[in-house]
């Protein structure tokens, strides 16, 4: 790989970052508090490309390219484009049933003792991993019979039902971890896996468990539910 | 392959700490290829005996762009598309942290003086050793960043095991790795103690095992052709150089991961939780075959609650200092012969360590 070459993969994968964390996209792979941080490298990708093609224009500094091929270094510089390719090609998108499938519900037993109150509305507009924590760990006490509206995405559960599902994430989408909630009562059925509902319910004592790691799983005693389009940051 | 082995081997210890043979070795190097006019350089690797890097990659480029459509379908299945999603974003997220690493490491190479580490760090290796372990807490990045500093650090003659020691301590011990751990464990405060404590003792140990048992010939820095030329042109040579090198070996253990991440189970893990021996060693493979970024993985860890402490804390201590994705990337750093030493014995250090610390904190 001689140096032209690195100057253009530097300034595709600038490109790509850029273009990644300009727009919504980047919110599929990372933390939205990561952007600025994004851009950041973005342009020092950008910049880098740029020195090393104007050095190599002006032929200071040249060097012959035996020495990074000796190192069989570079060489691996080519898989740079594989992220490339990723985000500007493919642009796979965020994580869903099937990640959410694959991993246990991400309760943990790092609970909180005291649950403030719900935030004011009717319905109270809260998080998968609010309703569940207050669910399991407080047994509902906290929730007071309100009703509470979440959005999530659907996945296959036993039998023809199904579970609303949401990916939360640290970092990055290689440790998102899913948090699953049943549903009954007039609960969202005949749905395709990763279909985004926002549902309308009270707590419910019902609960099941989770077959991959044995956590328990809350349900949610539905009113009504209606289809949406997936939210611009799909974890939580 | 490996053709001026000679050449690339160089900054042995003897090497690092003579400038001048570098300096006149590239100065060779500069004169014999100076004098090519610049006309017809390009031109003889697009006609000559091979065909020219770029020209690989715009016919690469384009066949794709014309091929895209089959691409995406064939990609679709939800275990690819998810494998896709986790190696792009582990990507995406190491970026800035390498970027930020790799800035700071071109400019110690190329503007921190070499005296300024003599006056910094005691002369004595065993003491420098603890020193550049607790400098660590003050480089807020996780682990992609500190190798190539790491690597920055012995080219400019620090002695390798307070380098390594720094190398080992910086992800683990810095203060936003250490609060995401409080915060991922709020009922156990004493698990960021442990994990403070625990990675602070491997840092070191590893530190002055290398000073014991180490030999300098297992390092293998690759060449840099940044001596003899003005300082700019010598910075982005050294951040173009790291980020096509460190990035691409850190491509290599981001598939390695996501890998993982898709064909692993966590079912199979999971069986593994009641046996309190195999638990620890199973989390400890695991921190090393996920790769997470050290600032996630104590949330990770807390969501592994059918885990004791003790095995959860050995995920904490493993993980930062070895997993695939660092593993790929110090072989590329610092050598193979480096790597494939350095790796095993700092997985046994961090284990053994995390259980000792365990049974006394937790």
């Amino acid at each position: 790989m001689n140096r032209q070459a690195q100057g253009v993969v530097l300034l595709l994968l600038g490109g790509a970052v850029l273009k990644a964390s300009l727009t919504d996209m980047y919110l599929r792979y990372v933390k939205a508090g990561l952007q600025p941080f994004l851009i950041a490298a973005g342009v020092v990708l950008v910049a880098a490309a740029v020195m090393t093609l104007i050095h190599d224009l002006r032929g200071r500094a040249d060097t012959h390219d035996g020495h990074d091929h000796g190192t069989g270094g570079p060489k691996v510089g080519w898989l740079l484009i594989l992220p490339v390719l990723g985000l500007l090609l493919v642009a796979p998108p965020a994580l869903g049933s099937y990640a959410a499938g694959q991993s246990g519900t991400a309760l943990t037993s790092q609970s909180i003792s005291d649950y403030p109150p719900l935030p004011p509305g009717d319905p109270a507009q809260i998080s998968l991993l609010e309703y569940a924590s207050r669910a399991v760990f407080d047994n509902g006490a906290s929730l007071d019979g309100r009703s509470v509206q979440m959005t999530g995405f659907v996945i296959k559960g036993e039998g023809t039902e199904l579970i609303l599902a949401r990916i939360i994430l640290s970092c990055c989408a290689a440790d998102g971890r899913p948090i699953k909630i049943g549903m009954t009562g007039d609960a969202p059925h005949d749905l395709a896996a990763d279909t985004w509902v926002e549902v309308t319910g009270r707590y419910s004592t019902q609960h099941g468990t989770d077959p991959v790691n044995g956590e328990q799983i809350p349900y949610l005693d539905v009113e009504s539910w209606t289809r949406i389009d997936p939210p611009k940051n799909q974890y939580q | 392959m490996r053709v001026k082995v000679s050449d690339v081997t160089a900054p042995t210890a003897e090497e690092d700490q003579d400038p001048s043979a570098t300096d006149t070795r590239d100065g060779a190097a500069l004169a014999t290829d100076d004098p090519s006019p610049s006309g017809e350089g390009p031109r003889r690797r697009l006609f000559g005996d091979r065909v020219g890097s770029v020209e690989i990659l715009a016919v690469v480029l384009v066949l794709l762009v014309l091929f895209r459509n089959p691409l995406s379908s064939a990609i679709s299945s939800p275990r690819l598309q998810t494998w896709t999603t986790v190696f792009v974003s582990v990507m995406v997220q190491a970026v800035p942290f390498l970027v930020f690493g790799i800035l700071l490491s071109a400019v110690i190479a190329v503007f921190v003086p070499r005296s300024f580490w003599a006056r910094a760090l005691p002369s004595h290796p065993a003491l420098a050793v603890p020193v550049a372990s607790a400098a660590g807490v003050v480089l807020p990045g996780c682990e992609c960043g500190s190798v190539p500093i790491a690597g920055s650090l012995i080219r400019r003659g620090v002695t390798p095991a307070a380098a390594l020691a720094f190398l080992l301590a910086a992800p683990a011990i810095n203060p936003i790795v250490l609060t995401a751990t409080a915060v991922a464990f709020p009922n156990n405060p004493e698990m960021v103690v442990g994990r403070g404590v625990a990675s602070l003792i491997v840092a070191m140990v590893m530190g002055w095992l290398w000073l014991r048992l180490g030999k300098a010939e297992w390092i293998r820095l690759p060449h840099r052709d940044d001596e003899g030329v003005p300082r700019s042109v010598a910075f982005w040579t050294a951040v173009r150089h790291d980020v096509v090198h460190a990035g691409g070996f850190l491509a290599l253990g981001a598939m390695a991961a996501a890998t993982i991440n898709v064909i692993v189970p966590e079912r199979w893990l999971l069986t593994l939780a009641d046996n309190p021996v195999l638990s620890v060693l199973a989390l400890a493979v695991l921190a090393v075959l996920l790769s997470i970024c050290s600032e996630a993985d104590a949330f990770v860890a807390a969501s592994l609650s059918q885990f004791s402490l003790t095995a959860r804390l050995a995920f904490l201590v493993v993980g930062p200092m070895v997993d695939l994705k660092l593993i790929s990337m110090q072989a590329g750093v610092f050598g193979r012969r480096f790597a494939f030493r350095f790796s095993p014995a700092t997985f046994a250090v961090a284990v053994l360590v995390a259980v000792g610390v365990g049974a006394v904190v937790l």
